[in-house]
């Protein structure tokens, strides 16, 4: 039985090497693997000088010092589970040996018990190496399926990363469209208010010209009344002229601030917040936005309702985002009447209001109209970029949308709806003071 | 003579004094002003019998003056007064419009006054 120390060697030998084989210590171990077979040279040469029981405590020395060895060498840690699994043959074997050494009368009476129990130490290795194999398979599997779910889970990423530069690649030129939409609706915008401006401008230009006319005419009647030697006449006509001249200073720069008001709509970049006359701001657009609609359809007329806050303080805004916002608020005020009234015709009487108040830190316009009102169903819908009730080509469905960017991102704002459908629709615009 | 005048701008009220001063002065014409259609009606609820010649601007807010011309021409006609619609848009629609509804003439933005003064002799002449 002092053999089985070197099949244990030489078995462990070429399994831990069956093991190692597929792992990276292979390569550094495979040549002291391969040399196992010296574990032969040294049983025969032990054998036949010192006989059974010189090789049997040769053997055992061997096995412990390779345990020893593989036990203390990391390397070989992933395989202690089967090198452990050698120290009950060692134990065994111990007492095997010492039970001979000490009384051998008694060690040979017994002789095939201690085989049984060297026998069961060995089989006892194998009985670990064959549980152990199960084992190992199981994890060679579970580590192929690993591989396997490793290949797939890059693959989906790659894939992942692809659509996701894809969508981005999506989203730059969504933004890209949504800036030329929002230019365009600006422009669309101007192009409704050029009418307006146009009667805007006309009026205090009309006031311009006739003051002037009158005034060259008062002139002469003056210089009349001097030649006459009516100089009180003469005073309250230089009177006259003098108020004329301050009207025409007035309408003159009425037409200014319509001329600039209109550039400042047109212009894309400077959203610089200043200090704006809400309510000079909201009679502007409201003027502009009906005449805009009267000069398309002349048979249109709405009463106007302004109800100004006089002790409204200066309210920093952009004032052309927010003149934006109203011309949008009034468009659509007065487009709800104007189908109101084709409807319902007879008695009805459009009216569209803005009202201004401030109140606790809050400045609120009011945009109001006896209109068709919103139906609950769309309620939810009209602040959506492109949602639009008007026919094709008549709405870009982004005013209501931009509005409420700039209200409520643009300024920290909000804006409400209150509408009954068939009966009034009201805007309420609340911007921090 | 009576005239009356209808526009929303309060600014062509001094214009008309001025332009008139003489006229004025002389007691051949007075001048009267409304701001709206609806103001234009109450004051021709009492003055009606006094007023010759009713100049309106079409385009005002609220009551437009072709309605206030189809309101008088429906509510006073004995005698019938003297209508001339104003308008800064001078396109035919309006013009038509203004026929149809009984204007006896109609003027155009900014006004000719001198053309006025012409049409006002031939038509009291």
């Amino acid at each position: 039985m002092y053999i089985l120390y070197y099949i244990a060697i030489s078995v462990m030998a070429f399994r831990l090497k069956k093991m190692a084989s597929n792992t990276d210590i292979y390569d550094q171990w495979r040549r002291w693997f391969n040399l196992s077979w010296i574990i032969w040279i040294i049983f025969v040469a032990v054998d036949s000088s010192t006989g059974n029981t010189g090789s049997n405590i040769v053997g055992w020395v061997l096995l412990l010092a390779i345990l020893r060895f593989l036990t203390n060498n990391s390397d070989f840690k992933p395989f202690r589970f089967y090198i452990d699994a050698h120290y009950p043959l060692l134990a065994v074997g111990l007492i095997d040996i010492l039970s001979e050494l000490i009384n051998r009368p008694f060690y040979k009476k017994w002789e095939h018990f201690y085989l049984l129990a060297m026998l069961a130490a060995f089989g006892w290795i194998y009985m670990r190496w064959l549980s152990s194999k199960k084992q190992r398979d199981e994890l060679e599997k579970a580590n192929r399926r690993n591989t396997e779910l490793d290949r797939l889970v890059m693959e989906r990423t790659a894939e992942l990363t692809r659509q996701r530069n894809e969508l981005q690649e999506t989203v730059k030129l969504l933004q890209a469209t949504q800036a030329q939409l929002i230019q365009q609706e600006k422009l669309a915008s101007l192009g409704e208010l050029t009418a307006g401006i146009a009667h805007e401008i006309q009026n205090p230009l009309n006031f311009v010209n006739n003051f002037s006319e009158v005034s060259m005419e008062l002139i002469d009647e003056m210089e009349e009344e001097l030649n006459k030697g009516d100089t009180e006449e003469a005073i309250a006509i230089a009177t006259d002229i003098k108020q004329n001249l301050e009207k025409i200073i007035h309408h003159g720069k009425r037409a200014d601030g319509i001329v600039k008001g209109m550039l400042q709509h047109s212009r894309s970049a400077g959203d610089v917040k200043e200090p704006t006359d809400v309510n000079k701001l909201a009679d502007e657009y409201l003027r502009l936005s009906y005449h805009g609609l009267r000069a398309k359809d002349k048979s249109f007329n709405a009463e106007l309702i302004t109800q100004f806050d006089e002790g409204m303080p200066q309210v920093s805004m952009v004032a052309q985002d927010i003149g934006r916002v109203l011309l949008n608020l009034f468009n659509n005020a007065f487009y709800a009447v104007n189908q109101k009234k084709k409807t319902q015709g007879g008695d009805y009487k459009p009216t569209v209001s803005v009202t201004t108040s401030a109140a606790n830190g809050w400045m609120v316009i009011l945009v109001k109209d006896n209109g068709i009102g919103i139906p609950n169903e769309i309620r939810e819908k009209i602040m959506q970029p492109f949602f639009t009730t008007k026919p094709t080509g008549e709405g870009t469905g982004l005013g209501l949308s931009l509005s409420y960017d700039i209200v409520v991102k643009g300024h920290g704002g909000k804006i409400d709806i209150t509408s009954e459908e068939g009966a009034y629709t009201q805007f309420e615009i609340r911007l921090p003071i | 003579m009576k005239i009356l005048v209808v526009d929303d701008e309060a600014d062509v009220q001094p214009l008309f004094l001025q332009r008139f001063r003489k006229e004025i002065r002389e007691h051949e014409i007075e001048l009267d002003f409304a701001l709206s259609g609806e103001e234009a009606l109450v004051y021709l609820q009492e003055k009606h019998s006094e007023v010759v010649l009713i100049l309106s601007d079409i385009n005002m807010p609220g009551m437009s003056g072709l309605e206030l011309l189809s309101k008088i021409r429906h509510d006073y006609d004995t005698p019938p007064p003297v209508v001339m619609m104003i308008t800064a848009y001078g396109d035919e629609e309006n013009h038509r419009r203004a026929i149809e509804n009984g204007a006896n003439d109609f003027l155009t933005k900014p006004l000719d006054f001198n053309l006025l003064k012409e049409k006002l002799k031939t038509l009291f002449a």
